[in-house]
């Protein structure tokens, strides 16, 4: 094309650039009207600076549920490092059973919080603004829970760090041509970074809290974690180049995260696992089960605190389309494992294929199918992703489907391998069950208590948010 | 600040608070051309175009993310190749000591990680911080500076700093109040 016919083209006009306003129009807003500075900064700190006898009953009661569940993670795990992992499930041919479920099942979770932040971030979405903060307090506590499983499993916890490569008295280190060492280092960087990442977004929020305190152990306590955040201009001018950096790095990072657990399946020669398709369509499945955890919780929290103005049915609608578009990849990913399966025309990977679909654990698969592929359709409509019981409801699905993919991925793939002689069957003993529910009585009391003390949206984000929708064009 | 009498607690500087952010970057701008050197601003958000307006120049953080990541991923890459080559060589499945696709994922996740890490307590450095006091916590309304409240401060270490001639200066911007702060004794 010569340059005369690019230089021709009209500049749009009035008409042509209204559209998009109109189109914008439809939207529900991300932040309700009648908010100001004073006004988003105080509700969201009040709920944190209310004085210690005046917590609200719910959250109470919501704690000493969750403490309770907690009770049941320090039984479980606290037999098995007296008896050891023969009180589990695993043996022979399934080796790797709840232990390396339930340890992608949450890190997939975690992930949610760093797309939220960083991604989003990258793309300039506003409305991850409100949302932002709890996503990545999820994700922390989410790998924390992840990280309990590979630690637990080791057998000897206790000597975690030989994990590491250190110069160690039996000379030995570690082999990195395993993608279980790679985990290692992904999980303990991506674990790193999430927590510096939330950190960082904290710092000008807790400087809020140490003005906003009444009481001197909370103006002490939030001014050690606001390290003397002053908000001046140079500390913003370097504190927006951190943030952009870190989201930045974050981005490559999550993707590599997932990427690498899917490896540690993908890289063995197992039918069912050795697939090239694992890396991309877990970090998708990452995505689905991420998203429903927050929405999952957010939920409730919004109601309970009467949060509607900054998480708005915008904010709904949005993180359904994303669970509707991830779920439309993990729904090709299992088309492609059959095609896959299927068109090497490997006895081994079309055995496997036929025991998925129709061997003693089919049920799980076709579960599977009902709760990530079909129920998820729903949310096509409109009303499914802005009325919240309907959207609570499919988010418990997906938690289930995702749960169930791994579950059909590890056991299924491996308790009929390739010698039937070495055939053999693998259920979960109350301990794994015991572990697997008691995290998540860790989950939910880390979330617990950080729902008190620390503020769970982004209260200078929301400033900015105000702010923008006062000068929607920017200043000139 | 050896300029002032040692015995009555020293001006810190001449704080003035903004009715919104164009008047304080205005007036921002306005102190730069009036050649006030050592000031800063103090927002409950980050204001577009007020950094550029005292006249600063861009940090030099991102380069030291840059090298920080090159030097992590050498690093990175360095120890599995000195541990997988030379200090313990190892045959796993029939694969070449240096087995360079293998090495890249711990190599990735050390640039990333000493990257993220510079960045984060690199910012904080520069920032001076931590720092729980600072002069400026002096003035009784700064507590609003991280809710809504915008200010100027004109430090008595600018080489122009005249008490009077700076008060008169940011009244005349539009400054909703103007006050000295004293620094700490």
């Amino acid at each position: 094309m010569s340059d005369d016919v690019r230089t021709a083209a009209p500049p749009p006009s009035e008409s042509e650039t209204g559209w998009v306003e109109a189109a914008l129009a439809d939207f529900a807003p991300m932040i309700e009207d009648g908010h100001d500075f004073e006004s988003v900064t105080g509700k969201i700190a009040d709920i944190v600076l209310v004085e210690p006898k005046k917590t609200p009953r719910g959250w109470i009661l919501g704690f000493a549920i969750a403490f309770l569940i907690l009770q049941v993670f320090f039984l479980s795990a606290g037999y098995l490092l007296v008896k050891g992992t023969g009180i589990w499930g695993l043996n022979i041919p399934v080796a790797w059973g709840f232990a390396i479920i339930n340890f992608v099942w949450w890190i997939g979770i975690g992930h949610a919080g760093t797309l939220i932040s960083a991604i989003l971030f990258l793309f300039n979405q506003d409305w991850r603004m409100s949302i932002s903060r709890f996503a990545e307090a999820m994700t922390l506590f989410a790998v924390a829970c992840a990280g309990m499983f590979p630690l637990l499993h080791l057998g000897r916890p206790w000597l975690f760090y030989w994990l590491f490569p250190y110069p160690a008295s039996m000379g030995t280190w570690p082999q990195f041509r395993s993608p279980l060492v790679w985990d290692v280092f992904a999980v303990s960087t991506y674990a790193t970074v999430s927590l510096v990442f939330w950190y960082t977004g904290l710092i000008p929020d807790v400087a809020s809290l140490r003005d906003r305190a009444k009481h001197r152990a909370a103006k002490v306590f939030y001014g050690m974690l606001a390290l003397g955040w002053r908000g001046s201009a140079t500390h913003w001018h370097r504190y927006q180049l951190a943030y952009m950096l870190l989201a930045g790095l974050s981005t490559p990072l999550v993707l590599s995260v997932h990427s690498i657990v899917s490896l540690d399946f993908a890289v063995s020669v197992v039918p069912g696992w050795h697939t090239t398709i694992f890396p991309p369509y877990f970090v998708a499945g990452a995505i689905y089960a991420g998203f429903a955890m927050v929405l999952t919780i957010m939920i409730p929290v919004r109601k309970f605190y009467k949060l509607k103005d900054f998480l708005t049915e915008r904010h709904l609608d949005n993180m359904a389309k994303v669970m509707l578009v991830s779920g439309l990849i993990v729904a090709y990913g299992y088309a492609m494992e059959l095609f896959f399966g299927w068109y090497s025309g490997d006895t081994y990977e079309r055995a496997m294929l036929l025991n998925r679909l129709g061997g003693p654990y089919g049920w799980s698969y076709w579960l599977l199918i009902l709760c990530n592929v079909a129920v998820p359709q729903l949310l096509w409509f409109k009303k499914y992703r802005t009325r919240t019981l309907p959207l609570w409801i499919i988010c418990q699905f997906i938690s289930v489907g995702m749960w169930l993919e791994r579950f059909v991925i590890v056991v299924v793939s491996l308790h009929r391998s390739f010698e039937p002689g070495a055939w053999g069957f693998y259920h979960g003993t109350k301990w794994d069950w015991g572990l697997y529910i008691g995290t998540m009585g860790l989950f939910l009391t880390l979330l617990f208590v950080f729902m008190r003390l620390l503020p769970m949206i982004a209260m200078f984000e929301m400033r900015e948010l105000v702010h923008k929708k006062k000068h929607p064009g920017g200043h000139g | 600040m050896s300029d002032h009498a040692p015995a009555a607690p020293a001006a810190f500087g001449m704080l003035a608070e903004f009715a919104d952010e164009e008047a304080l970057v205005r007036a921002a701008a306005a102190a730069r051309a009036s050649g006030y050197t050592c000031m800063d601003a103090y927002t409950p958000i980050p204001v577009e175009g007020l950094y550029e307006a005292l006249g600063r120049r861009r940090s030099k953080l991102p380069w030291m993310v840059l090298g920080a990541g090159i030097i992590g991923g050498s690093l990175g890459y360095y120890l599995q190749y000195w541990i997988s080559v030379i200090d313990y060589p190892l045959n796993v499945g029939g694969r070449p000591y240096h087995s360079i696709p293998s090495f890249i994922p711990v190599t990735f996740e050390m640039t990333i990680l000493f990257s993220a890490l510079t960045a984060v307590i690199g910012m904080i450095m520069l920032n001076g911080l931590p720092r729980p006091h600072h002069p400026i916590f002096n003035a009784p309304s700064f507590a609003g500076a991280s809710t809504d409240k915008l200010f100027l401060c004109i430090e008595a270490e600018d080489p122009h700093y005249d008490a009077e001639a700076v008060r008169a200066f940011l009244a005349d911007q539009d400054a909703v109040e103007v006050q000295e702060v004293m620094d700490d004794a």
